[in-house]
């Protein structure tokens, strides 16, 4: 086959993909406090600035825990969207201040992506974010993107928390106070750091009966204020303990079952040992990071176009190691939990197969495989969540690890003895939010799209059978699979 | 030579079956890597087993249904593949290829639009048509790429990762060891199968491998509801619904790129995810509820002509050189068969390799990108 190359690869990327369907000079992501705030700012300083916010999310995505870990603790109120609306607007009056300042609202529209290029990619028209709503997904340019993504609940596996009514403190502050949705009546806190201390407190502002926190330390860990508010309130922290197990029923948690035996009827259990910033996004874009023990774990480090306010650049600094913290959680849920304990809830990986680093169960265990485990694994190199992913689908599931990415790098820093910092974090990847694919589907495709899309790379001779080199159909086969190219 | 070192450069798929292979044969295997084994393309493909223009092939065919058993691992291999038309150009297209199929042998079945619906339940109404292969097949690359690793470790082979190779040292027209910053390693032949690094690894040795390396794309779904055939594909798409039901498909353009020394900077996704959602929505319509839970893109290198370069040099006399000019996965048990007869008799026993000699690009242009246009976005 003689081809007569035109210095053109039709099928390579070059020019083909969609320009952005608007810019901004500011994009912000998140409309909290801070977030808020940062729109306000750019708009006075008269830039054009959008402002999105995925909230209110669907109440599908919401049993997911998606954005925070909800727990099935949600009302059926959570399902009528325009109420969810009317609730953000009622809770943030400053949303008002951001449109009369001119800034573009979006509330129910996830950023799941941004774009730019540099190493490895040179294609892109200009730097983008994708958003999506319930409708479509779209591109959107920008100058400057301001990410005020907050923080997220850090969630710990102990026997039973795969069941309703196990849920994080962020997610029921959002639940208690923006959304007025929270199906829950009496609750077990865990944790006594601030984060606990807090949520102890609003859930009985709120009218719960607080059962009492439980505390792993000897001691009380926040601070010696809201320690004694706590307990002015009558609430009791049970020190030098850990919850062995959630038991439960039908509608989920009915109890939790402490490692001193003690039993505490409760429907909720509020995982509050913990928030971690919200750096999906910033992961996903590959920007930089740095673990920050003071701030809640990784933080971004920060970029020209790039920026991070809020809980999302870093917890206030209190002093508090919340690494070292969650470490002795982990220890000891750990020490008083059986092997077949759920840590992956998406693929039902348990500790034991994290650890074995075993195939699911939907696949056979021969003997060599049964012989496999970590330890044989560490014997190549350190360990890395992403390798042991893909080898025991523990954060593959749907939620991408956000139940278990954090857990997961804990567990393999106790059980190779390495500092928690020297695990790599399991890589996000945009979609950083679940997102179906009719919704992120580019039904708008540029013709010049189309036009380049072939199965592969488009090289004539790669596909041709080799008993047909040199014979006739060598052309048929590029006449018919390749018209038009290299003529 | 049953007692020899090999050192194998790159623990990719094709460099891991290769060291499978001759440690089979008795050789002393180490693998060298500059990371995690199967960390680039050879565990971010689409899984496909079907590799019918390849001088490969039949032994791809042979081999694919033994490898679980034969590697002591899972390699989640499933058979055959249907291919489903959603044009009328692309059922034409198709039928082409079922017919070249036909009078190759390979056993195909055309499907009309209610066979299709009937043997794919996530299918479209829409669908022009099908190509069911009775042959060929897919496997989980991230799976299959460890399994070959721990079958290579169990047969006595070494393993070191995080080590990319930094130089030979040559002596009496042979490579007489591979090194790392690290460490020296003597070995009485050498494969080097690193990918897009090939090129820089072989300049050292004073020869010319032509390839340019690209970054390709793959997105991913939530489990659906199983399909009895899980090689399921077309409407220019690649892809497989894997045993756990995440649908995971790829196609489209590429961007090329320049690959350093140090291999892949990154392997970045871009908005092409929407470009393959819309595509697989089409081909997979009752799937277009299900989310997408991730994208991800790989580097792969590819020859002039888009074919392997499986070659023992004549100088030094002791390497084998190997890319799989990105089709490489499928292939891998075939490969590394071919390799370990290169690498101890000197000639491949099942098929013929000439195809793949290096040799063929000896009068290429020193512009063979450029008249390609296979060059990177300035």
């Amino acid at each position: 086959m003689d081809l007569n190359f035109t210095g053109t690869d039709v099928c390579a990327i070059n020019g083909t993909r969609s320009p952005p369907e608007s810019r901004y000079d500011v994009v912000v992501v998140g409309a909290g406090p801070r977030g808020i705030a940062a729109a306000i700012d750019a708009a006075k300083a008269g830039s054009s600035v959008l402002l999105v916010d995925e909230n209110p999310v669907s109440g599908a995505l919401m049993g997911n825990d998606t954005p925070l870990y909800f727990g099935g603790r949600m009302t059926a109120a959570t399902q009528n969207s325009d109420r969810m609306l009317e609730a953000i607007f009622m809770s943030m009056p400053d949303l008002e201040k951001a449109m009369e300042a001119g800034v573009e609202l979006l509330l129910g529209t996830t950023a799941w992506g941004v774009y730019r290029n540099g190493s490895g990619v040179a294609s892109l028209p200009e730097q983008v974010v994708g958003l999506a709503d319930a409708e479509r997904s779209w591109l959107v340019g920008f100058d400057r993107i301001v990410l005020a993504t907050g923080a997220r609940d850090l969630a710990m596996a102990f026997p039973g928390w795969n069941q309703p009514g196990v849920m994080g403190a962020a997610a029921l502050q959002m639940l208690l106070t923006r959304y007025d949705a929270f199906s829950g009546r009496r609750m077990v806190v865990l944790g006594s750091h601030d984060l606990a201390l807090e949520t102890a407190l609003l859930a009985q502002a709120h009218g719960i009966e607080v059962a009492g926190l439980v505390e792993v330390r000897a001691a009380p860990q926040g601070s010696s204020e809201l320690i004694a508010k706590v307990e002015s309130a009558g609430i009791t922290i049970r020190c030098g303990q850990t919850i062995a197990a959630a038991k439960g029923g039908i509608d989920g948690v009915q109890g939790a079952t402490l490692s001193t035996g003690e039993e505490i009827a409760c429907d909720t259990i509020c995982v509050a040992i913990g928030l971690v910033p919200s750096i999906e996004l910033v992961d996903a874009m590959h920007g930089p990071r740095t673990l920050n023990p003071k701030h809640g774990g990784y933080i971004p480090v920060g970029e020209a176009t790039v920026s991070a306010v809020g809980d999302c650049a870093g917890l206030t600094d209190s002093g508090f190691d919340h690494i070292e913290y969650r470490m002795e959680w982990m220890r000891a849920l750990s020490a008083v939990s059986a092997d077949d304990t759920i840590i992956c809830q998406c693929e039902e990986v348990t500790r034991a197969d994290l650890i074995g680093v075993q195939p699911p169960n939907y696949l056979s265990r021969p003997a060599p495989m049964c012989a496999r485990s970590l330890d044989t694994l560490l014997k190549d190199g350190p360990a890395n969540p992403d390798q042991i992913k893909r080898l025991t689908r523990a954060g593959m599931g749907v939620c991408q690890g956000r139940r278990c990415r954090d857990q997961v790098a804990m567990l393999l820093a106790l059980e190779s003895g390495k500092p928690f910092g020297s695990i790599p974090l399991a890589s996000h990847r945009a979609p950083v939010r679940p997102l179906p694919m009719k919704i992120l589907a580019d039904w708008n495709e540029p013709a010049q799209m189309e036009a380049a899309w072939d199965v592969w790379f488009g090289i004539p001779t790669q596909w041709v059978p080799v008993e047909d080199i040199g014979t006739r159909h060598e052309d048929e086969h590029r006449q018919m699979l390749y018209t038009g190219m290299y003529e | 030579m049953s007692g020899s070192d090999v050192v194998i450069v790159g623990g990719g798929v094709t460099g891991l079956s290769a060291g499978w292979w001759l440690a089979r044969s008795g050789m002393k295997v180490t693998v060298l890597d500059k990371f995690i084994v199967g960390w680039e393309a050879s565990g971010r493909n689409g899984g496909g087993a079907s590799h019918y223009s390849s001088p490969l092939f039949d032994e791809e065919q042979r081999l694919w249904p033994q490898m679980d058993a034969l590697l002591g691992y899972p390699t989640e291999h499933r058979p055959e593949r249907i291919i489903i038309a959603m044009t009328e150009r692309q059922w034409e297209q198709y039928r082409f290829v079922a017919e070249r199929h036909t009078r190759l042998n390979h056993p195909v079945e055309l499907l009309d639009t209610k066979q299709v619906l009937d043997a794919v339940p996530l299918a479209s109404e829409k669908c022009f048509g099908g190509v069911h292969y009775k042959f060929g097949g897919h496997a989980n690359p991230q799976r299959s790429v460890q399994a070959y690793a721990w079958a290579l470790q169990d047969l006595g082979g070494t393993i070191v990762q995080h080590s990319p190779v930094t130089g030979f040292e040559t002596a009496g027209g042979k490579v007489k060891a591979v090194k790392t910053a690290n460490a020296t390693y003597r070995c009485d032949a050498v494969v080097v199968a690193a990918g897009p690094q090939i090129p820089q690894l072989m300049a050292q040795l004073g020869v010319n491998v032509p390839l340019a390396s690209a970054r390709a794309e793959m997105i991913i779904t939530e489990p659906a509801p199983m399909m009895p055939i899980g090689g399921i594909d077309g409407h220019k798409l690649y892809g497989r619904q894997t045993l756990r039901g995440n649908l995971a498909y790829g196609g489209g353009p590429h961007e090329w790129l320049d690959v350093t020394a140090d291999g892949p900077a990154a392997r970045p996704s871009t908005p092409l995810a929407r470009n393959l959602a819309k595509r697989l929505a089409e081909l997979l319509p009752k799937a277009a509820h299900l989310n997408i839970i991730r994208s991800w893109a790989g580097v792969i290198e590819n020859s002039p002509d888009g074919r392997p370069i499986i070659d023992r040099l004549t100088s030094p006399d002791n390497v084998v050189v190997a890319s799989m000019s990105s089709v490489g996965f499928g292939l891998s048990p075939a490969s590394g068969h071919a390799i370990r007869d290169l690498v101890i008799d000197g000639k491949c026993s099942f098929t013929n390799l000439d195809l793949l000699k290096l040799s063929r690009f000896d009068g290429l242009e020193d512009d063979w990108r450029e008249k390609r246009g296979w060059i990177p976005i300035l």
